[in-house]
Formats: structure tokens, sequence, C-alpha cells
């Protein structure tokens, strides 16, 4: 209560700031004057007396600050202060924009990257208890994590004895039949206790029934929230309504809560109920699936993989045809989801408290030259009166303010960087982790944005401060304090100024590296023309397509109507788009060679006749398609130049048999030789590949490119509404031009987004680097202000100077740039996988960092020598 | 920087606030006044530096222990006048009593030694 009635009368005071003033001022003058009096009645001479008062009086200043600090409430020196700060702030535009751009700029680094960290590695998972979940899979002859078969599933779930329960899903999608023609839905099939299994309960209606992935149980399916407001309108009557999944009339009977996602399976708008019923189910040699686990309490991760080892080691015995070399394989759900993505994160996250922390040393480093220069005033302000804790207290409010708005403005800044990077993740793969469509201001990254202001805000304030205390006062008036303290911190800047250089250069030869290996990639000779290249994925699938003939029919009428759409110049069908993954592949047998179960797999394209020059490659030789070479005439085959190279050097294959596969060796004559098209991604290696004719044995399944006179991207939608015309049974997917299949492929992506990640680095390391140089030039000119006046004094010409300056900051120019390139080798070949096309010893580059570097460490000396050469060598020595 | 302070011997510590208030406890007083009264009464030993006078008002009326009013002296000369509250009167018996304590426990020891 006291307080409170203590603060009410401050108040009062406060609304009467003026009037209080004027009082004290009466008051004072007041008692002088009656002191005056005093002593002239004891017989002082007036004038006498009226100094004797004064004296008497001591610092009017002082008193009435005293007074007025009494009065007055916390935030009103303050407040005071601050703008005081700013004043000076703004007083000295230079420092104050350097210091805090520097500093914005770390900051915001390090807060956009801990936002991906805090994503991907921190917010926990969207599951109950999400540590105690296991995802298992079959290890086969070709690598560790594959398909468990639906046989093996029931085994595994039936004889363990360390799993709550084990379910399974199968990430296929469906086509879904709708009024505007069937449609590729992202989609996965689970087993009926998936969801309970990952401790997920749906937020509208209900989950699947224990039974309800039994052949006979009605078909149902969940959503996903994002399907349910996209394709339902966000409706509550979406429970009950059916859809056409695969030709099966499913019902909806459930939605998922909106910050469920499972990476393994995304993108998946629709949630079907696994079925038993499928050829491939009854198999143990076919493997669809994919195996989830919560562990038994107790139980732990080795227990429960030497359980399951144990349980495919023995079917292994009893089914020895269909599970020889199978083994089960385990790992925790976490680790699947987000362990690649894990050590790059947590190596982004130390760069970039690294350059934050440089960042702030060099911001302390220009505190300090500035708190040298401002001695005088300093020393003078507490001369007239004011009171090393307030003169501390003043420099910590400009620290502070410093921090913040460099924390203000780097967290906006780091809210533009998020998004940006999300960017540079194409849509694909951003798909594929869910956890990153949570990125943003969330409250763990606000905490860690205050955290690191408020660090960088203590750190400002303290430096100068730790700097008044130990200097007396007294001594700034002289000038002549160069304390120790002073030397040791012109060393460790220096050293400072060194590491960021080798800093500065490592990461600008790595950016430059990635960048002209990003585009080198983006012009290789793909054997295709890219530009002016539409490309869709048509799936083909029901009852009107089910004969070779009724597909050929489809392949001619897509030919023949899309031709006619206006700036089509041509059309040309293919199993698989080339730059894709690399997949199909068979095995190529030759016909009169002997064969020693070798494996010769090449990549198959079954392809219409006009393909490549749709594709506009190149012939080598022979003779292109015809366009009624269908099943009713001999086979025959294009390959290209690498599989010629590979099986037929030195000789021609032209009028070669060959056959493909095991299962149907029909032969086919080699009638031609195309360049190298790129199947696979723009940094593979060329592979062998062999181009039957489409007709010949029509894929249901296959890709569609259209050559086009004007923009690509504008016939896609007209394309497809032909195509919906030709079939509604037709589903087009992945409708998009080359240029962006180029630029979303998984290559380009890596190289664009490692290109422009330590692109931004390397640009904030240099900028540090020129800071961090000027601030320890700077710093060192001033603390040498006396000696270079008196060189001055003694003859030397300015141009000497100068060269005093220039120097100082070349020794640690040329050190920083040399250990820089040194230790550029050892780091390139880090990175060596990721380039292509471009040696780790790149002259150019290594070379222009080394050119970028000096001129911009010349530029941060310049202005410090600047003013060293501008010393008056009187005034520099007046103080003496 | 040498402080004016130091040219005179302080007061003991603390106890600035309770000669103001006994002064005041006599009557209404304005700031010099109070500063001649404590001479005069201590024969001129303490001196109350004008420097920690004004603030100590300050404190006084922000803790609620004074009042303050501009009035007329003898000689006709506008000057603010402080009074004893209540809660003035009160925390004067504590502080005197707690200077008293504090005296009687200084005189043990130093008869003791």
């Amino acid at each position: 209560m006291d307080w409170l009635a203590r603060t009410f009368r401050k108040f009062r005071f406060l609304a009467g700031r003026e009037t209080f003033n004027r009082e004290l001022e009466e008051e004072m003058t007041f008692h002088r004057a009656q002191a005056e009096k005093e002593l002239i009645a004891d017989g002082m001479s007036p004038e006498e007396a009226h100094f004797a008062a004064q004296r008497q009086f001591g610092n009017d200043a002082r008193l009435r600050d005293h007074s007025q600090r009494i009065t007055s409430l916390w935030f009103e020196t303050s407040m005071q202060d601050m703008r005081f700060a700013i004043r000076q702030l703004r007083k000295n535009p230079g420092f104050a924009v350097t210091a805090i751009v520097i500093l914005t700029l770390g900051i915001a680094a390090s807060i956009a990257i801990f936002s991906f960290v805090d994503a991907a590695l921190i917010k926990p998972l969207p599951y109950k208890n999400p540590s105690r979940l296991a995802i298992l899979f079959e290890t086969t002859r070709l690598g560790p994590r594959f398909h468990l078969s639906y046989p093996d599933y029931l085994d595994w779930k039936r004889d363990n004895t360390v799993f709550e329960s084990l379910d399974v899903f199968d990430p296929n999608g469906f086509i879904m039949r709708s009024p505007a023609g069937p449609q590729d839905v992202d989609g996965s099939s689970v087993s009926a206790g998936f969801f309970r299994t990952l401790g997920v309960t749906p937020i509208l209606g209900r989950d699947f029934h224990p039974d309800e992935d039994q052949p006979a149980a009605p078909r149902s399916a969940l959503i996903s929230y994002a399907a349910w407001q996209r394709r339902f309108g966000g409706r509550n009557d979406v429970i009950g309504q059916s859809v056409n999944l695969d030709g099966n009339p499913t019902t909806i009977i459930g939605v998922l809560p909106r910050d469920f996602h499972f990476a393994p399976a995304e993108p998946v708008d629709f949630w079907a109920s696994e079925r038993s019923t499928g050829g491939c189910e009854k198999r143990r040699s076919c493997h669809n699936l994919f195996g989830i686990a919560r562990l038994k309490p107790g139980v732990t991760f080795a227990a429960a993989f030497a359980d399951i080892k144990t349980i495919a080691q023995n079917l292994e015995r009893q089914y020895p045809e269909s599970n020889r070399d199978q083994h089960a394989f385990m790992m925790f759900l976490t680790d699947f989801i987000v362990g690649d993505i894990r050590p790059i994160l947590l190596v982004l996250l130390s760069g970039a408290a690294l350059l934050l922390l440089i960042a702030a040393v060099n911001v302390s480093s220009l505190l300090l030259v500035r708190s040298e220069r401002r001695k005088r005033e300093i020393a003078v302000r507490g001369a007239l009166g004011a009171s090393r804790a307030r003169l501390i207290r003043q420099f910590i409010t400009e620290g502070v303010v410093l921090a913040l708005s460099a924390g203000v403005l780097g967290t906006a800044l780091a809210y533009v960087i998020m998004q940006l990077f999300l960017r540079l993740i194409p849509t694909d793969m951003l798909a594929s982790m869910p956890y990153l469509h949570q990125i943003g201001l969330t409250f763990r990254v606000l905490v860690f944005a205050a955290l690191i202001t408020l660090a960088a805000g203590v750190l400002f304030s303290l430096l100068p401060a730790v700097r008044i205390s130990l200097s007396d006062l007294r001594e700034g008036l002289s000038e002549n304090s160069r304390s120790s303290s002073g030397t040791v911190w012109r060393h460790f800047g220096a050293n400072l100024v060194v590491t960021e250089l080798t800093l500065a250069v490592v990461l600008l030869v790595g950016a430059g590296l990635l960048g002209k290996s990003f585009y080198r990639l983006l012009h290789v000779d793909t054997g295709l023309q890219i530009d002016h290249l539409a490309i869709m994925q048509i799936a083909a699938s029901g009852d009107s397509y089910k004969s070779d003939q009724q597909l050929i029919n489809l392949e001619r009428e897509l030919q023949a109507r899309l031709s006619t759409l206006p700036g089509v110049k041509s059309v040309a069908l293919t199993g698989h788009l080339p730059l894709g993954d690399g997949d199909g592949t068979t095995e190529l047998r030759i016909i009169g060679r002997a064969y020693h179960g070798e494996n010769n797999e090449v990549a198959i394209r079954k392809v219409s006749a006009n393909y490549f020059s749709t594709l506009q490659a190149r012939l080598v030789r022979g003779r292109y398609f015809a366009d009624d070479e269908d099943e009713s005439r001999p086979k025959v085959a294009i390959i290209n130049q690498q599989l010629a190279r590979q099986y037929f050097a030195g000789q021609n294959p032209l009028g070669m048999q060959v056959s493909l596969g095991t299962d149907d060796p029909k032969p086919m004559q080699v009638i031609g030789v195309i360049n190298d098209i790129q199947e696979g991604q723009l940094d593979a290696a060329p592979r062998a590949a062999i181009y039957p004719p489409f007709n010949q044995d029509p894929p249901s399944y296959f890709g569609l490119v259209m050559r086009t006179s004007q923009r690509e991207d504008s016939l896609l939608s007209s394309a497809e509404d032909v195509i919906h015309r030709i079939g509604p049974a037709l589903a087009v997917s992945y409708a998009v031009t080359m240029k962006q299949r180029v630029h979303d492929s998984p290559s380009a992506s890596l190289h664009r987004s490692s290109a422009w990640l330590v692109g931004g680095f390397a640009a904030l390391a240099l900028l540090l680097s020129v800071v961090g140089l000027y601030g320890v030039i700077a710093y060192s000119v001033s603390q040498r202000t006396r000696e270079i006046g008196v060189r001055i004094a003694l003859g030397a010409p300015r141009s000497s100077v100068y060269r005093l300056i220039l120097g100082e900051a070349g020794r640690l120019a040329i050190a920083g740039i040399g250990a820089g390139l040194l230790c550029s080798l050892a780091a390139t070949m880090l990175i060596r996988k990721l380039l292509f096309d471009v040696q780790v010893w790149d002259v150019t580059i290594l070379a222009s960092v080394g050119l970028v570097l000096a001129a911009a460490g010349l530029l941060a000396s310049y202005f410090p020598a600047r003013r060293a050469a501008s010393i008056n060598p009187t005034e520099a020595l007046h103080t003496e | 920087m040498v402080s004016s302070m130091a040219k005179r011997p302080d007061l003991i510590p603390g106890t600035l606030d309770m000669l103001i208030l006994k002064t005041l406890s006599r009557g209404s007083m304005h700031g010099y006044g109070i500063a001649l009264s404590i001479k005069r009464l201590s024969e001129e030993v303490l001196t109350v530096e004008e420097g920690s006078l004004y603030p100590a008002l300050q404190r006084l009326l922000v803790q609620g222990w004074v009042r303050a009013e501009w009035k007329m002296t003898e000689t006709n000369r506008r000057a603010r006048f402080y009074t004893l509250t209540a809660a003035g009167r009160k925390q004067l018996g504590v502080e005197l009593s707690q200077f008293e304590q504090m005296l009687a426990a200084i005189g043990r020891v130093l008869q003791d030694a």
C-alpha cells in the first residue's frame, strides 16, 4: 500500500514536472538569498557574500538532478537516456547504420535457420509419444529399406512380443472419379489400426473400426484437414459423402486434425483402408507396404529390433522361395523423418551462430572505437556532475537501443528469409516435408529472437561500460590514457579479423564453385531442346483402354486433336518423361552373342514415332520409326549412343537383333541410333537407353510432350481440356513445362539451394570481415593519434601516414586471404560431391575471390587511413 | 573530480531525515530555516549540506511524511514551508527509538573497551 501511495505521489510530481522544476529553482534562489543576507549581516561585502553563498550551495545541476531522481519514476530517466541514445546514434549515422545492419543480418540469419531447426527438430511430431514409434522395413539384396509383403506383415504382427500395435501403410495414390473427369489424387492405404498406433484421433467423424480393412467391410476413408478445406470447403456434412477411389465407392468417415502430418506418405488427401483383396497382398514376394509400430512400455529399441529380426529369420527358413535374404529393418520414426535433415540443419545453425557471434564482436569493436573518441565528452559530462553510474547507464541504454532495433529488424528480415528458403524448395519436395509447413514466427522462434537480442544487448552494454569504469574519468580529459586493455583489444581484434577474412574467403570460394556448377548444370547438354516444351502425365484406366488397339487409337487421337491446337507444333508420347529419376529399366540381351549371366540393365522408353523430332533430338544414324509401325510389323527399336558405345563398340549396331526382359524375349531389330537424351537427373552420367515404338506395346500410363511455337505454359490448360474431351476416363497429372521440370528437379534444386545458402552466408561473412577490418584499424588509429601527430609534427608526409595505416590493414588482409585460400582448398574437398563439371581448384574463382576481398579490405581501411592522415599535429599534441 | 561534500565532516549516515523531522516537529519551516535551525541547535557542529537537504526533503515528500506549501515569510518573501504530517510524526517516533537503541548499543561497546 505504501508503495502504491508513493507511486501515486510520484505521478503527481510527474504531472507537474514544469511546476516542480520552477518551484525547486525558486526555493534554491530563496535559500541562496537568505544565506547571502546572513553573510552580509556577519560583515561580508555583498560581492563576497554572493560567491560564498554560491560555493556553499555546491553543484547546482547535480542537486537538481538528485532531487529530480528522487521524485521521478524509474522509466523517466530511462526515457531520457533512450532519447539521448537515439540522438547520439542519429548524430553518427554511419556508425549506427553499420552496426544495426550487420547485427540485423546476423540476427536474421540465426532466427531464420532456427525456425527450420524448430520446425524439424524441436517441435515434436504430431503423434502421442512420438519417441516410442518405429518404422519397419524389409531388407533385401537391393538395400535396407524396402517394402514389406502383406503376409509377412500379418506374421510380424502376430508373432512379435515387443509392440503394442503394428500397422502398415502404402503411399500409392488413387485415381478419383469426379464429375470433372478422373483425377490423380494423393492418397495412402493404411491398415485399420494405423491412426490408433500413431495416437491420433479425427477432429470430425470417427477412426476406422478394427475390422474395417477386411474384405467384407464397406470401403471407407479419412481425409486430411487440408483436403477437407480444399475439396469439401470445410463443411461438416462431408462425413458420409461418397467418393470413387480407383473405381471403388468409398465413404468418408472422418477428418484428421489440422496439424497432423505423416511425412513418409505425404502428400496425402485420402487415407483409405488397406485391403487384402489385390493379387499382390496374397503373395509373399510382392512387397508394397511399410510398417509402423508402437513399442510396448519398457521395451528398448534394441530388444524390439532383435525380436522382429528373429521373426524374419524364421520366415526366411519357413518360406525360402519368397523370403530368401530378407531381413527385418527398423528405425525410430523420428529418425526416419528428420534424420537426414538433422545434421544439415545443425551445421547451418552453428554456422549462423558463429556469424552472429562475429557480428556481435564487430559491433562491440565499433562501440569501443566510439567510446575512445567519446572519452573527452564523457570526462566533461563527469566533471559537470554526471555520476559514473549514470554514465554507464547511458552506455547500456545505447547498447540496448542498438540491440533492440537490430532485434526487431532482424526478426522481420528473418521472416522474409524463411519465405525465400521455402520457395527454394520445390513444391514436390516440400510436400514430403510436411513439418516445414508450420515455419514462421512461432512462439519458440520469437523467444529465441528475444534471447539473442538480449544477449547482444548485454554484450554491447557491458563492453564500453567496463572500459569506462576501468579508466578513470579524469584521464579522459588529458587524453593520455593508453591503457593495456586497449592493446589487448587490438591483438584480439587483429586475430578476429584474420579469422573473419579466412571464413569469408572459404565461403566465397564455396559459393563461387556452387554457383558456377549450378550454371553449368542448367546449361548441360540434355540432348533435347528444353524451351517451348510442355509435358504432362496421362493415366488411361478403365474398360475403354484394355486392349493395345484401344491404346493405339488413343495415341492417334491425342496426336491428331492436340496438334490442331493453335500454337502446338507437334505432339509425342513416351513411357517415361525425360529428365526424371532415371527409373524404368529392363534387361538387354543381344541375339547371337554368348550370355554369361551378366546384368545388362538399360533404360527403356516406349515412344511414339515423332518423339525424337518433337524433342529436337539428333538422329546419328539409321532411321526413325514410321507412324504405322505397330504390332503387325516386325519389332524394331532405336538405341542411344551410349548403348551403342557400351554394347556395340567398334560395330555397326544397325540391323542387330536384341531382346528385352526375360519373360517374353521377342527379338527386335535396331534401326537407328539417337544422341544421348538425358533420361535421369541433369547431373547423371549418360546411360544406355533403348526406345521401342509406342505402338508395338503401348503402356497405359505414359507421358505426353508438346512442342509449341508460343509460350508453352499458356497451352497447358487448353491441352488438358482437349484430353478430357477425348476420354473422360483419362487422368491428367503433372501438367508443367519442361523448364519447370528442370527447375524443380532434385538435382537443380539441390544445386540452387546450396548455391544460394552458401552465397548468403558468404555475403554476410564478407560484410562482417569488412566491418571487422574497419573496426580494428579505426580503433588502432584512435589509439595512435598522438603517435601519428608526433610523426607529422616531425615532418612525416601524409602519404607515409597512409602507408603506415594501409600497411597495417594490408598485413591483416593478406594473412586472412592467404589462410582463406588455403583453407578453402580443404573445405571445397568436402563439397566436391555437390560440384558438377567444376574443378575444386578453379583458378578464376580463387583469383576473383582474392581480388574481391583485397578490394573490400582496401575500402575498409581507407577511411581510417584518411582520418589518420588528416590528424592535426598541434591538436594531437596539445593535451600532452 | 573533487566533491564539495568532502570539505566538512558528514552527518552520521541516515540521521538527516530524523533531524529534519525533529526540527519540523517544532512547527512548519522553510528549507533555509531547517538548515539554520539544525546548525544553531547543534552549536554549529552539524551543518546540513544544501546538496543533501533538498533531495532529502523531496524524499520525505514522496514518503508522505511532510507536506509543503508556499507561504510568505516575515520579510514578505515567498518561500516553501514544510509541515510534519501525522505519518511523519509516527516515523519520527520510530526513527528516534531506533537511534536511541543504536546509541545505547554503541555506548555499551565503548564502555566495554
